[in-house]
């Protein structure tokens, strides 16, 4: 929630045309491969400001490798990542520290420190890179514990005494530590029940709204594609087979994207929408 | 810690309207300019009652922690009800309410004092000391156990697991171990011609050196590198094992993880222990020799029929014997310590480090015992 004025009502045009939004991250013409295999070749993609992006793609397809490769984990053979504005392979690393603290992840299995209790975990970028009074940074730390949803009493916990619900949550306690822009959300609602997994959902598009975030997730989830994407890329074959709102894609005439969207649990999940679309 | 550059300095200003003293806010009021905020906010809340609302239409940006202190100095001023915030752009309404500052309890921390609570260290320590005593001994039991079942039903050993145990204790120690073992027996035969020249009596560093290897100096420097080297990698193996459910994994299936894990480790130790230490024993009467023949002038056929003089199939048993003895120990506390690891990366730093020192700890008062018994038995 670091709006200008000049953006502050990016959120609400998440349904304009493509063009007059501004893209947070732009990825062009990107080639990732590991030894003699190539995982990705060419893909291009953008992530506009205050949008919820889903990302979809098979099981090997290279989901995680795309993000690990937008944070910097991975080296790429070829292509742009450009972040804010700023092409990574041309800002100095003071300027890629900075950038770093405007994204916060959520790892797949959390990746909380195990040796610090999860107020700690949360605390620990606001240590690193605020100056703020130990008062502050109690109080801070609890409110981002709560806003993602968790008891104050698991504050004091260590990871290894949460279940996997709780471990997503404070998780995400930690990647909002500092406020960020953009979050991204590797498989949030993996492993949770289908309450939780609805709740955190819930969260997340509140989160959206009122810190005005963008969030990547990467889902398998089609509950979250229907209910909180506002748009949706599908990976494959080492490129963004299609993208756009959830509509798109089910027009979508790709043998993969059809089986996807048009298999049995997808219809499932898109009756619920449409009923509960009804109850409203 | 750096400062946010880009962001404006917050500040406060009061202006008289019809309604009222309104205070006015401008800058950014973001997480980067903590200090700035918090500062402001105490000014704000020092000045509480003098004014009737807050203005938000000039401030710059807002983020969750300036939210957060804003609203703290609202309620803190006893009157929130009464204070409104106006003009706030929509998005800084919406994280106003999100963001609705509320005393964050402290559990409260039960008062002790200083020596109940050395008492009470001192007694957990002890109880931990007789459960840890407790709990290797059953361990113990278990691995025996495990290892006894193997002569009923041989079929079920891991012969893959033990040959590959066997490569990485034992052949991939070879080097290291000796390379050790000659240095020592280096240096003890150095040392021991100088001090026994004085006396004239240079000849009995053969005796000194075959002596002190065979019976000490070989298997100790096996068993400690040992200790230091397979005992770490089963504490940290198992350890990971058992923090990723791996172990949990294997009891569901039916499979004892003794059996499994322990058993060929263990084993494997059982038989590479005493091959080292013949090794390490060689290699350090070698470097023994080497001395002897460089600084005491002795050649290798006078060592060696010297040597055959003062040591027996005996003195080349003692040390032989107490291998299999300290492999069993090694073995067993480093898989102990490594399935006495918890959730956390801390938990299996601490259980290689306590593993190791254990082991190590264990083979030297084993070694003493070991003395004391041949001492008493003449043999």
């Amino acid at each position: 929630m670091q709006q200008s004025p000049e953006n502050a009502s990016a959120p609400a045009q998440t349904n304009g045309p493509e063009k007059e939004r501004e893209a947070i991250i732009r990825v062009r013409d990107l080639e990732v491969g590991f030894g003699t295999k190539t995982i990705m070749k060419g893909l291009d993609l953008d992530i506009y400001r205050g949008e919820i992006l889903g990302f979809v793609g098979g099981s090997g397809t290279g989901k995680s490798v795309l993000t690990r490769t937008i944070l910097g984990l991975i080296r790429k053979r070829a292509g742009t990542i450009e972040v804010f504005g700023n092409d990574l392979d041309k800002i100095s690393e003071a300027q890629h520290r900075l950038l770093e603290r405007r994204w916060g992840v959520l790892f797949q299995h959390g990746a909380l420190f195990s040796a610090l209790t999860v107020k700690q975990n949360v605390q620990m970028p606001m240590r690193e890179y605020l100056n703020m009074s130990d008062r502050l940074l109690d109080e801070a730390a609890m409110m981002k514990i709560e806003m993602a949803g968790l008891n104050p009493d698991a504050a004091d916990k260590l990871p290894s005494d949460l279940s996997g619900g709780m471990i997503k949550r404070a998780a995400l306690a930690r990647a909002l530590a500092l406020d960020p822009e953009i979050v991204f959300l590797d498989e949030p609602t993996s492993g949770l029940d289908p309450i939780g997994a609805a709740e955190f959902d819930d969260l997340i598009a509140t989160l959206q709204k009122t810190l005005g975030l963008t969030v990547f997730m990467v889902t398998h989830d089609m509950d979250s594609l229907y209910s909180v994407c506002d748009r949706i890329a599908a990976l494959g074959e080492g490129r963004i087979l299609a993208e756009g709102p959830i509509q798109t894609m089910l027009a979508s005439d790709h043998p993969w994207i059809r089986a996807y969207f048009h298999g049995k649990r997808s219809r499932a999940a898109a009756g619920e929408a449409v009923r509960s679309g009804q109850d409203d | 810690m750096t400062t946010d550059t880009t962001a404006a300095s917050p500040a406060v200003t009061f202006e008289d309207t019809q309604a009222g003293r309104v205070a006015v806010l401008t800058g950014d009021w973001v997480s980067t300019r903590a200090p700035d905020i918090e500062k402001q906010a105490a000014a704000l809340g020092n000045e509480s009652g003098s004014y009737v609302a807050i203005d938000l239409s000039r401030i710059g940006r807002l983020d969750t922690v300036g939210a957060w202190v804003l609203d703290r100095v609202r309620q803190e001023s006893g009157q929130a009800q009464e204070l409104p915030f106006e003009n706030a752009r929509d998005d800084h309404r919406l994280l106003l309410d999100k963001v609705s500052y509320r005393d964050i309890e402290e559990p409260a921390k039960a008062r002790t004092s200083q020596i109940v609570d050395f008492l009470a260290s001192v007694g957990e320590g002890v109880v931990d000391f007789g459960r840890e005593m407790a709990r290797g001994t059953s361990f113990l039991g278990e691995v025996v156990a495990g290892l006894a079942r193997l002569v009923i039903r041989p079929w079920r050993f891991r012969i893959h697991a033990f040959v590959n145990q066997l490569e990485q204790i034992a052949f991939r120690s070879v080097p290291i171990i000796t390379l050790i073992s000659f240095l020592v027996g280096c240096i003890v035969a150095q040392q021991g011609i100088f001090q026994m020249q004085r006396f004239g009596a240079a000849l009995f560093v053969v005796d000194l050196t075959g002596i002190l290897v065979l019976r000490e100096l070989g298997v100790l420097l096996s068993a400690i590198m040992i200790a230091g080297r397979s005992g770490s990698a089963f504490t940290a193996e198992i350890g990971s094992m058992k923090m990723r459910e791996e172990i949990d994994a294997l009891r569901v299936m039916g499979l004892d993880p003794v059996e499994v894990l322990i058993v060929p480790r263990v084993l494997a130790l059982l038989i590479g222990l005493p091959m080292l230490t013949f090794l390490a024993s060689m290699a350090a009467l070698l470097g023994g020799g080497l001395v002897a023949w460089i600084y005491g002038g002795i050649t290798p056929d006078i060592f060696m029929a010297r040597l055959k003089a003062a040591i027996d199939f005996s003195t080349f048993m003692v040390g032989l014997v107490k291998a299999p003895f300290m492999a069993l120990v090694i073995g067993v506390i480093a898989s102990r310590e490594g399935m006495a690891v918890g959730g956390s990366a801390e938990s299996l730093g601490k259980q290689v480090t306590s593993s190791v020192v254990k082991a190590i700890f264990m083979v030297i008062v084993m070694d003493g015992m070991f003395a004391v018994f041949f001492a008493a038995i003449n043999f």
